[in-house]
């Protein structure tokens, strides 16, 4: 019964960080950056829309605000990486770090209470069933405006910069634009994911971007295996995405419901991260061998049937 | 056309690696000069190419594509005036995109990429005739990933991709050498049907004597970061393998080394 009722909990949750795997998206598997911008860019999000919710503005400049707050970090992280050449991970650490002190000088204090009675939020955890439905309007939103955007010219260059910068820079795209573009809107989005989080919860808190970017990989790996299987398209690829957070959320709430110990969550998470991203490495290890081993047996053969 | 002058490169100086590659390389390439490039490792062959497509800036020198001083342009501004193919099937093209969306983004290459829909319909339906006339059956095929086809197909929608805005000047680094004879053999084809029928400058850096001697109006050879053989018009037509060994002994001192280039 209590895990049935946390059900539509649990697939808020999932739609929202979804949202944020989208974001992770861009980076990680477009751009191919492992941008650890994401634990703080979050959380941006989340502050900035408490901060300015609180100070009476409408909910929807919030919303914007928080993007741009999200986009301006990734942007910083860009210029790390291309206009100082700090390697990407290590650029997104400081950025992370620049953020942890920003997001606290924002809120104020470590935590920011915005109550859904006392202010006008979009969605809560009062009513998951309104918070499901529109998270569910924000994903479908950002996906079709990112499919859109990614079938621009612009967007292909992004693609293609991600894919093969060699390949690129020869075809006169400007791949270090295209990296702070990218990782702007990737974080932007992740803001954004961040602000509805922080509306969900009922408050904003200096801590709540922690070990994000193990759950948006989660979402992804999950996500991936299977609508690759199903059709390997842009769009099926993102709706496999968000499906991934919400599978994740489930088998969160259902792991609690069997009263596993929390504190260990994010361990486990990190663990099945680990195993999934190794899958591909090992695959290749062990059954790359076998095709070997194939290839020199059909070969003799054919010198066989010559001789 | 292109106008190189005095150009200086080393990598690594200062190092026990340091590793001089350009030492006052001159070259002046004419319209339509189609030339080839051969020498042994190291003479500076791919160091020139890079050097022109603008990969590192020179220590020294001056380089100059169609009047215009390109010296100090980045290379992806710099790629307005040139097309490029690799020696490397896996450099010249984006595996996880569709040989469509690879080849729109090569048209748009020199212009200005904007926020509109990146592949009509209709252009999509104009590189259906580009990829018939490759002959490799890949017409039908706009829609598949780069990364499903072979090195030779790779290397064949490289060029399309090179060629199809035409460029000022056309780079093939060693663009057949990673291929099995046979393919290697199409993808050389094609390559003299683009060029001619484009009217293309290009420089095309081989492995094999007998193609450099075979291809274009005009072959260099290089050695120790120079160019040591200098042959066009006629004299080319007259050459043989053993003419040009005779003319790098000549030229340089030494026996050529490169196995490579002698046996292929």
């Amino acid at each position: 019964m209590g895990f049935l009722n946390a059900l539509p909990g649990a697939v808020a949750q999932g739609l929202i960080w979804g949202l944020f795997a989208i974001g992770l998206y861009i980076s990680y598997k477009i751009l191919d950056i492992a941008d650890l911008t994401v634990d703080g860019s979050i959380c941006t999000g989340a502050c900035v829309l408490a901060v300015l919710l609180t100070k009476g503005v409408n909910i929807y400049l919030c919303l914007i605000a928080a993007f741009v707050a999200g986009a301006i970090a990734g942007a910083v992280t860009g210029l790390f990486h291309t206009a100082m050449g700090i390697p990407p991970i290590l650029s997104g650490i400081l950025t992370q770090l620049i953020l942890w002190s920003l997001n606290l000088k924002i809120l104020g204090k470590a935590n920011l209470a915005i109550s859904s009675r006392k202010y006008p939020v979009l969605l809560s955890s009062m009513d998951n069933w309104k918070a499901i439905v529109v998270s569910m309007i924000f994903c479908i939103l950002v996906i079709v405006g990112l499919y859109l955007f990614f079938y621009t010219e612009v967007g292909f260059s992004i693609k293609s910069t991600g894919d093969n910068e060699h390949m690129s820079r020869a075809q006169g795209v400007n791949v270090n634009f295209n990296k702070v573009l990218g990782l702007a809107i990737s974080n932007g989005i992740i803001a954004l994911s961040g602000a509805l989080l922080a509306q969900y919860q009922g408050f904003a808190d200096i801590n709540m971007g922690r070990g994000a970017i193990v759950i948006g990989l989660a979402a992804i790996i999950i996500g991936l295996s299977v609508s690759m299987k199903i059709m390997p398209n842009f769009v099926v690829s993102l709706i496999g995405v968000v499906s991934g957070g919400i599978a994740y959320y489930l088998v969160y709430t259902f792991v609690i419901f069997l009263g596993l110990d929390t504190d260990l969550l994010k361990m486990l998470s990190a663990i099945v991260v680990a195993i999934f991203l190794a899958v591909p490495y090992l695959k290749k290890k062990y059954f790359t061998k076998q095709r070997i081993f194939e290839d020199a047996n059909a070969k003799t053969e054919e010198v066989d049937e010559n001789a | 056309m292109l106008k190189i002058t005095n150009l200086h490169m080393t990598f690594n100086p200062g190092t026990v690696n340091a590793k001089k590659a350009l030492d006052g390389l001159n070259l002046e390439l004419n319209e339509g000069d189609f030339v080839t490039v051969i020498g042994g490792n190291g003479a500076g062959k791919s160091t020139m190419l890079n050097a022109i497509a603008g990969v590192f800036p020179p220590d020294f020198g001056k380089i100059e594509i169609d009047g215009v001083d390109v010296t100090k342009i980045p290379e992806y501004k710099r790629a307005a005036y040139l097309g490029r193919v690799f020696q490397d099937p896996m450099k010249g093209t984006a595996a996880d995109m569709e040989i469509a969306e690879n080849l729109s983004i090569a048209a748009r290459r020199g212009t200005r990429r904007r926020f509109v829909w990146g592949l009509p319909r209709k252009e999509r339906e104009s590189y259906k005739k580009l990829l018939a006339d490759l002959d490799l059956g890949l017409e039908n095929r706009l829609s598949s990933k780069v990364g499903l086809l072979s090195g030779g197909q790779r290397q064949a929608v490289t060029l399309l991709m090179a060629t199809i805005k035409q460029p000022k000047l056309l780079l093939l680094d060693e663009h057949t050498a990673a291929l099995d004879p046979k393919t290697a053999q199409k993808v050389l084809d094609i390559t003299e049907r683009i060029v001619k029928e484009n009217n293309l400058t290009t420089v095309m850096i081989t492995h094999n004597m007998r193609d450099a001697i075979r291809y274009g109006n005009r072959l260099i050879m290089m050695h120790e970061g120079k160019i040591i053989v200098d042959v066009s018009g006629e004299e080319k037509k007259k050459l043989t393998v053993e003419i040009l060994l005779g003319l790098f002994t000549k030229a340089s001192g030494n026996e050529f080394s490169n196995d490579r280039a002698i046996l292929g």
